[in-house]
């Protein structure tokens, strides 16, 4: 069972006490590989009889549209933005996560609240008021950091195209597209390191190949998902 | 990230309203509006729940009941936190009048009666610049409902509360609802420096009241050169006032 224990007090709505499901975020900045590694892990829970549920950003029938809509303007002022994935976050908490844990699976969540409170230190909100705010977050199982430095992620983004919100379009406007995702990327990288040691992340290497990361992942995955009844 | 500190050097005025639905507030807040145009001076008018970039998800959410107390919460701190950005600290910024038709208290008495920690809402709302003048219009339940009554046959499922399943009853509900908004703003009261206005009076001496409150703000707040006012408007403040009994 999985001790239901939030960051700060814990939030109206949530009776139980204990979960039988397991809750794993996998974090990593953009372009990482989390979305192909979480679908590779998936299908091997599943093939191993583990029933499994992933749940990323935007994802929430709430605001989800809302935050495309406002992000395609590019208007959006980090508090406002910051507020928005928080509200994404809840809402997916409670409609997704929640009720798969009280079913007995294992949650797969691409992105935690820690990549919300990097994007918004960067952008210059304060760490304090982060914390505050997703103190309303359930403590997970286990977090699993996907780790790589800026210079080999870039080589990774040019393949498939620089995005706006990934370079700090928002806030970096007199860089080039290319110094604004290294700067940017820098800086949320290093805001993840420092949570990743002071929150205890599994920490792996994500610059090798999918097949060699997957590996680990799911070695260090495994006590988790196996401390759970065998299906 | 803004700070107290940083609010403390913005030269405009923020005046906010308050009050429970029925209260009055944003009759009086027009009225204000109104007479402070009359005389000149540059006013931003700003209201909850109106963001050009976060209503429609708020509205999605209510017209299709996705809310939950937390994200009731959150989505309106996103609300107001672009309008914050948008509207409210460029006109402080600018050096003008603010009014605001509910403020960050109505999210404290709103989430606190639906069970939000206090204290996390008002951390959630650091960000906000601290208001210069902060009316609540205070009224009794009973006769909120017999205004409410008057102007709208049908209680919204949220106003009503029906998300926390006090009673089955929409009625039945919206009293219960209402009825614990109306202590958290009493604690609110006592907490900041919030002026309690009697809404129960007449709707000219609240305005009398209300403009009393507000003049000693208006110094130094830049104001335009009046020429071909409409005639209606002097005539009105005048009337205002002799009804009030001045």
């Amino acid at each position: 069972m999985t001790k239901v224990q939030f960051y700060g007090e814990p939030p109206p709505g949530i009776d139980q006490e204990w979960l039988p499901g397991r809750l794993i975020a996998i974090e990593g900045t953009d372009g990482v590989g989390r979305s192909t590694i979480i679908s590779i892990l998936r299908d091997y829970l599943e093939a191993n009889g583990w029933g499994v549920v992933d749940s990323g950003l935007r994802r929430s029938p709430l605001v989800g549209p809302g935050i495309d809509q406002a992000k395609e303007g590019h208007t959006l002022d980090p508090i406002t933005l910051n507020l928005f994935y928080a509200t994404d976050f809840w809402d997916r908490f409670e409609r997704i996560m929640l009720p798969a844990l009280q079913a007995g699976m294992v949650v797969l969540a691409d992105r935690y609240i820690f990549s919300l409170m990097a994007r918004a230190v960067v952008r210059g909100a304060a760490r304090e008021w982060l914390e505050q705010i997703y103190g309303f977050a359930m403590i997970p199982d286990q977090v699993i950091y996907l780790d790589i430095d800026a210079e080999d992620l870039v080589l990774r983004i040019l393949e498939r195209g620089f995005d706006f919100w990934e370079s700090g379009g928002d806030y970096l406007h007199d860089r080039s597209i290319y110094d604004g995702f290294m700067q940017h990327q820098r800086e949320q990288l290093h805001e993840m390191s420092v949570m990743a040691e002071r929150y205890g992340w599994d920490v792996i290497d994500a610059r090798g190949t999918i097949e060699e990361v997957f590996e680990e992942v799911r070695v260090a995955v495994m006590p988790t998902v196996e401390s759970m009844s065998r299906p | 990230m803004s700070t107290v500190n940083e609010f403390m050097d913005l030269p405009g005025r923020l005046i906010v309203v308050e009050g429970i639905d029925g209260s009055g507030k944003s009759t009086q807040l027009d009225l204000l509006h109104k007479w402070l145009r009359s005389e000149g001076y540059v006013t931003v008018f700003t209201e909850w729940n109106s963001s050009p970039i976060v209503r429609d998800t708020t509205k999605r959410g209510k017209r299709k009941q996705l809310l939950t107390p937390m994200s009731f919460s959150l989505i309106h701190a996103a609300d107001f936190a672009s309008r914050t950005h948008e509207q409210i600290l460029p006109a402080l910024q600018a050096g003008v009048i603010v009014l605001a038709d509910r403020y960050i208290y109505t999210a404290f008495a709103r989430d606190a009666a639906r069970g939000v920690n206090r204290k996390w809402v008002r951390d959630l709302y650091s960000f906000a610049p601290p208001p210069d003048l902060a009316l609540y219009f205070h009224v009794s339940l009973e006769e909120s409902i017999r205004r409410i009554g008057a102007a709208r046959a049908e209680i919204k499922f949220y106003e009503a509360g029906m998300d926390l399943g006090l009673s089955e009853d929409v009625s039945e509900s919206f009293r219960l609802f209402q009825g614990r908004i109306l202590e958290e703003y009493d604690t609110l009261c006592d907490e900041y420096d919030i002026t309690r206005v009697d809404a129960h009076q007449s709707l000219v001496s609240q305005q009398v009241l209300v403009r009393d409150l507000v003049e000693p703000l208006l110094e130094d707040m830049p104001r335009r050169e009046i020429t071909n006012v409409p005639t209606h408007m002097h005539a009105g403040y005048v009337s205002l006032a002799a009804g009030g009994g001045l």
